[in-house]
């Protein structure tokens, strides 16, 4: 045993040349990543003109703002009443965004999944539209939408349906491709039609999943349905971009915390309803 | 009926059983029951479907109220959709589709440069957001640190980190730092830190304790317990979290520009705004190619990640 002390290091490496070797290749292929990485990192300084200068005297402004933030503050009891209204309109955004984007992906995905439509051209059309609509952010649907339907929170919910139809379209094809294949074949097998195995084989196995799914993104959405507000679809963003434009800051720190404490408590009870539905497991 | 119920009464191992593959028939008062039994499990599982429906139906209608859900101007004005599409449309004829392709993307080589913008962007947020999530996830994770407080602060941090919208954190930069793809930078390294911290958090709470505890057992300090025992189990997942947030910060740096902070969003929302139609057409084009591009590598590289991962197990 005595031979294993740190002291007889040199009698361990000669038993154990493998162990102790310097593997020049794979230091060599970390150096080469770690000095890319931080290579890129320099060029986008260059690249990017990031001012050094200005980071200084922005920290110095940043840290002003924050104290000007403290104690939050919404001014008045009318301004709270209209911060609310604004709150209800961006939940309002991310619950119907959900569910219609959830209900208008559920029969688009199931054309992408492999185990439903066996036609590749079908399957392969679908993902790339999925795609497309995915690569475009909330945002930019909002944009579109407010120049279909107008300003206000409407316009927010249609974009939220848009990007979420793309998301859920992809995550809905995925589940259901994994899902066992087992019950579909006993309802074939026992003389229903294609239809039959899907509705009774295939959805009552992945709908927790879906729903679990959808739950998680009632609360992303909610945070991203905060903003788009921005570009003028409803909600707290409107209200939260133009005290920063007017520089209130009080009343910008109390948006953030309602937003913080209304994003978490949905947070909350969507986790708990996930729980309910699927069980402990967790599905991202 | 009497001879089921006689088959019944003999035991299926016995050799008097004249079928023993038989499947067994009960007598009816006891297929009643069950299927009295069926039917009421089944209206039940019903009446919560519905009640579901209801609840659903009733919240949703609310919703639709509180967000000026009107079907009229939905109905009355879904036609601009479409029309949207068609006349951001880039115009096209056979003989001068060449041309026609040079005028839609007349301004390649600008648009071009801020993609790049764009990716940089998103890269140098995600890295540093990255960098700062490591060193805080390790605070964040209650197997590793004894001070309930560290864990219960630093997981608050993580959590305005990533529940205040980047874009929200970029307006208030901007304002801070001036316009330029800076407090875009600082703003997606913040939601990533935020972001990732979490997840790396999770990874690290659910990593084997025998490998740290080992390292603590021969006298390793915090650091050295952190970097020998719990680092290489987590390094893969790290790294795959990592490109999959950089996937969504693309996506994000993209719209950065709409408050001012670099990138090729300034650019979109200019055509938006000032009716340049095919400029958006190709702009946005030019995005989701980008954002396609991106999820491709990505999502190579993390298979070949987790790949790795599962051989050297």
């Amino acid at each position: 045993m005595s031979s294993f002390s740190f002291e007889n290091r040199a009698g361990i490496a000669e038993r154990y040349p493998d162990v102790f070797r310097t593997d020049w290749w794979q230091r060599g292929r970390i150096a080469i990543l770690v000095g890319g990485t931080v290579g890129l990192f320099l060029f986008g300084i260059v690249q990017l003109d990031i001012p050094f200068n200005r980071l200084s005297q922005g920290m110095v402004r940043l840290g002003e703002f924050v104290q000007l933030m403290l104690p939050p503050s919404p001014g008045s009891w009318a301004e709270v009443l209209k911060y609310l209204h604004a709150l209800g309109e961006t939940v309002s955004i991310a619950f119907l965004g959900t569910l219609g984007g959830a209900l208008l992906a559920l029969p688009v995905s199931l054309l992408a999944a492999r185990n439903v439509v066996a036609n590749r051209i079908i399957r392969l059309l679908t993902r790339r539209g999925l795609d497309t609509i995915r690569g475009v952010d909330t945002l930019i649907w909002a944009l579109i939408w407010v120049g279909v339907v107008g300003l206000g929170p409407f316009a927010g919910i249609l974009a939220v349906i848009c990007s979420d139809f793309g998301t859920f379209g992809k995550l809905f094809s995925e589940a259901i491709e994994v899902a066992d294949k087992n019950p579909a074949e006993g309802v074939r097998s026992s003389g229903g039609n294609h239809l039959h195995s899907v509705r009774f084989g295939l959805l009552p196995q992945v709908f927790p999943v879906l729903l679990s799914q959808v739950l998680y993104y009632f609360e992303s959405n909610t945070r991203s349905a905060t903003i788009i507000g921005i570009v003028g679809a409803g909600g707290i963003g409107l209200q939260l971009a133009e005290q920063i434009r007017v520089l209130e800051w009080q009343k910008v720190s109390f948006l953030i915390l309602l937003i913080l404490v209304t994003v978490s408590s949905i947070d909350w009870i969507s986790g708990k309803l996930r729980f309910a539905i699927i069980g402990k497991r967790t599905v991202a | 009926m009497d001879k089921a119920g006689r088959l019944q009464d003999l035991p299926v191992g016995s050799s008097e059983h004249p079928m023993r593959t038989a499947v067994p028939e009960f007598p009816e008062a006891r297929l009643r029951e069950l299927a009295d039994r069926y039917a009421a499990a089944i209206a039940a599982k019903r009446r919560r479907v519905w009640l579901g429906a209801a609840v659903l139906i009733a919240v949703a209608i609310a919703a639709g109220w509180m967000g000026e859900v009107s079907l009229g101007n939905f109905v009355e004005n879904f036609w601009r959709f479409p029309a949207y599409f068609v006349s951001i449309a880039p115009k096209f004829s056979f003989a001068t589709a060449w041309s026609d392709l040079a005028d839609w993307l007349w301004g390649l080589p600008r648009w071009a440069r801020l993609l790049g913008d764009t990716l940089l962007i998103a890269y140098m947020g995600t890295l540093s957001g990255a960098l700062c999530g490591f060193a805080l996830c390790f605070l964040a994770s209650a197997n590793l640190v004894k001070s309930g407080t560290t864990v219960f602060v630093t997981r608050r941090v993580l959590e305005f980190f990533r529940t205040v919208p980047e874009i929200v954190f970029a307006l208030i930069f901007v304002l801070a730092f001036g316009l330029g793809p800076l407090p875009g930078v600082l703003a997606i390294a913040i939601h990533t830190a935020g972001a990732l911290g979490k997840q790396f958090a999770e990874v690290v709470e659910n990593i084997d304790s025998k490998p740290v505890e080992g390292v603590a057992a021969s006298g390793g300090s915090w650091v050295q317990v952190v970097r020998f025992g719990a680092l290489p189990q987590v390094l893969s997942n790290f790294v795959s979290y990592a490109l999959l947030r950089f996937e969504i910060n693309v996506r994000g740096a993209a719209v950065m520009g709409f408050v001012g902070a670099g990138g090729i969003g300034q650019d979109l929302i200019e055509a938006v705004r000032k009716f340049y139609f095919t400029d958006v057409s190709a702009i946005l084009l030019l995005i989701v190619l980008t954002v396609m591009l991106i999820d491709f590598l990505t999502e190579r590289l993390r298979h070949r990640l987790l790949g790795l991962e599962g051989s050297t197990r």
